[in-house]
């Protein structure tokens, strides 16, 4: 080993930490939790994923996240794949302002859009939906797709386009049968992206939302405020939660690095 | 190179069409807004831009601009270094590399709040592992609950924990993409490791740096649910940064004007320092 891997098994160290602690939590009692200090849970115990097992409300929520992150990451890739290409193949009218007027939304606060989305949302009538989410997560996911794809597209030479067209393929046969192959590993990567920040958010999610297709998220809210209550509760939802990102990444984990450059190295 | 082709504003329109329904209608709404003054009951009455004006001599929203800056300040100063130095030190290949990524890419995929809560009894005073040790075994008070500069430790020790991992990734897609060509090269014209990083490393790695900041800044700066749920706020308003700050205003106090007002300000200053950066990465692409 060498003596510079210090640096990055500390910072791993460093990550691991709070995510140690609040699994830990996860399996102490109330009781013990509130009592004082202790390293490893000293009586093991299931309970609070017992309940949240066996609690509609509890469950529900995870199964409406999950709901409406796929729906997000669907609309997304489909919108942003015809779009990327358009932007990695040719030049017209205001592509470039387009292409920056798309980034823009990447950066506006959240916090701007809440109140006028429950407007919107709500005049429109689907307030409450899981399509709600999705579409107002589009928001900032497309303009990211549409990013790491343009990014992928551009590495793949013009060349295999011409050489398709010139073999007879008409443009939906190359683009389904020989395109969307070839950066196969851009549409995972940008899927991953749609999935990790459709997942994280939870603003809009809320805000969005009041019963039927309320978000995990939220869901734990509820026991934030009660606060030191439902200590072992809210570490035991919390845990579940790192655990679909965790599978997401592992089947991204040879693009990752690639990915996170948006393709562009 | 590209051909001329306005055909193609056919692919983009579907994500014209969701994008505009998503952004332009909110924004109108928050520009209605902005010019009117309500008093419930969907009574409203024309302001004009009085509320700019109000917002911008405002003391309040000052200190909460400058808490902003001072946070996103910090941590592009705190993480972009950090990020680069553990990219530098990690391997090249073999079986680590993957295990480091995805341990290292963890933390992103943990919804925000579930972050806030994660920290927040990580950090309690006698019951958390930080806030024990620091409290029990240096012997140093620490509660973030009372003391405003534990609470700014505690939420930038947050976001680095939080978001350093995306800048080292970056960085590493830069540096993996270096051919050993180069290192061969620098080997036999005798390069120190300094003018390794300056001439070759720093080089290769400066469009992945440049979509970093772009990012760490964009999220900094619109970074809302980690500290709200971990601070609240407080104590009193010390770590109340703009969001927070706005969100208290429009649905708190339900002041739709001055907070349609402060958003739009609140937008156009991210959008005129992302745009400088955006510039900067456009013009790098051109060279």
């Amino acid at each position: 080993m060498q003596k510079r891997s210090i640096v990055p098994i500390l910072y791993i160290l460093f990550l691991l930490l709070p995510i140690y602690w609040l699994v830990a939590m996860s399996f102490k009692t109330t009781n013990e939790i509130l009592s004082g200090f202790s390293l490893f849970p000293q009586t093991f115990t299931l309970d609070a994923y017992k309940t949240i097992f066996t609690d509609p409300t509890w469950y529900w929520g995870y199964i409406n996240s999950i709901i409406y992150v796929s729906l997000n990451m669907v609309i997304s890739i489909a919108v942003a794949l015809p779009a990327a290409y358009a932007f990695s193949r040719y030049r017209f009218l205001g592509d470039k302002t387009l292409f920056f007027w798309l980034l823009t939304n990447r950066m506006a606060p959240a916090a701007v859009f809440a109140l006028p989305f429950f407007q919107l949302y709500s005049a429109v009538g689907i307030f409450d939906t899981h399509l709600a989410v999705a579409l107002a997560h589009c928001l900032f996911n497309i303009p990211l797709a549409v990013w790491i794809l343009e990014g992928f597209m551009s590495g793949v030479p013009k060349e295999l386009d011409e050489t398709a067209y010139a073999d007879g393929y008409s443009f939906p046969k190359f683009f389904f049968t020989i395109f969307i192959p070839t950066i196969k590993a851009g549409v995972g990567v940008a899927a991953f992206f749609c999935f990790m920040f459709s997942w994280v958010e939870l603003l809009l999610a809320k805000t969005l939302t009041a019963v039927a297709a309320k978000p995990i998220a939220a869901t734990m809210t509820k026991t934030a405020s009660s606060a030191g209550y439902e200590l072992g509760l809210l570490a035991a939802a919390g845990t579940l939660t790192i655990i679909p990102g965790a599978i997401v990444i592992y089947f991204v984990r040879n693009y990752i690095a690639k990915g996170f450059a948006m393709g562009r190295v | 190179m590209k051909t001329e082709n306005q055909k193609a504003w056919f692919f983009v329109l579907p994500v014209l069409l969701l994008v505009a329904f998503n952004a332009l209608l909110p924004i109108m709404t928050v520009v209605n807004y902005s010019m009117q003054e309500t008093f419930g009951n969907n009574l409203f009455f024309w302001e004009g831009l009085g509320w700019f004006e109000k917002i911008l001599r405002s003391e309040r929203f000052h200190a909460a601009l400058g808490r902003q800056f001072l946070f996103t300040g910090l941590i592009l100063i705190i993480e972009i270094p950090l990020g680069i130095a553990i990219a530098l030190s990690m391997p090249r290949k073999g079986f680590w590399v993957p295990v480091c990524l995805i341990l290292m890419a963890l933390p992103m995929l943990i919804p925000w709040n579930v972050v806030g809560a994660m920290w927040n009894i990580f950090t309690l005073p006698d019951i958390g592992l930080l806030g024990y040790f620091v409290n029990h075994v240096l012997g140093i008070n620490y509660d973030m609950t009372q003391d405003p500069f534990a609470a700014w430790v505690t939420i930038i020790t947050m976001d680095v924990w939080h978001w350093t991992s995306l800048v080292v990734l970056l960085s590493y897609a830069g540096l993996v993409s270096i051919p050993d060509a180069y290192y061969q090269a620098a080997k036999i014209d005798g390069a120190s490791n300094w003018s390794v990083f300056r001439f070759i490393q720093i080089p290769k790695m400066k469009n992945v740096l440049t979509i970093a900041i772009l990012l760490r800044f964009m999220d900094s700066f619109n970074i809302y649910t980690e500290p709200f749920v971990l601070t609240g706020g407080g104590p009193g308003n010390s770590t109340t940064l703009l969001s927070i700050d706005l969100v208290k205003i429009a649905l708190g106090q339900f002041d739709l004007g001055p907070a349609a007002a402060m958003s739009l300000i609140y937008f156009a200053i991210t959008l005129l320092v992302s745009w400088l950066f955006y510039t900067l990465m456009t013009k790098d692409d051109l060279n």
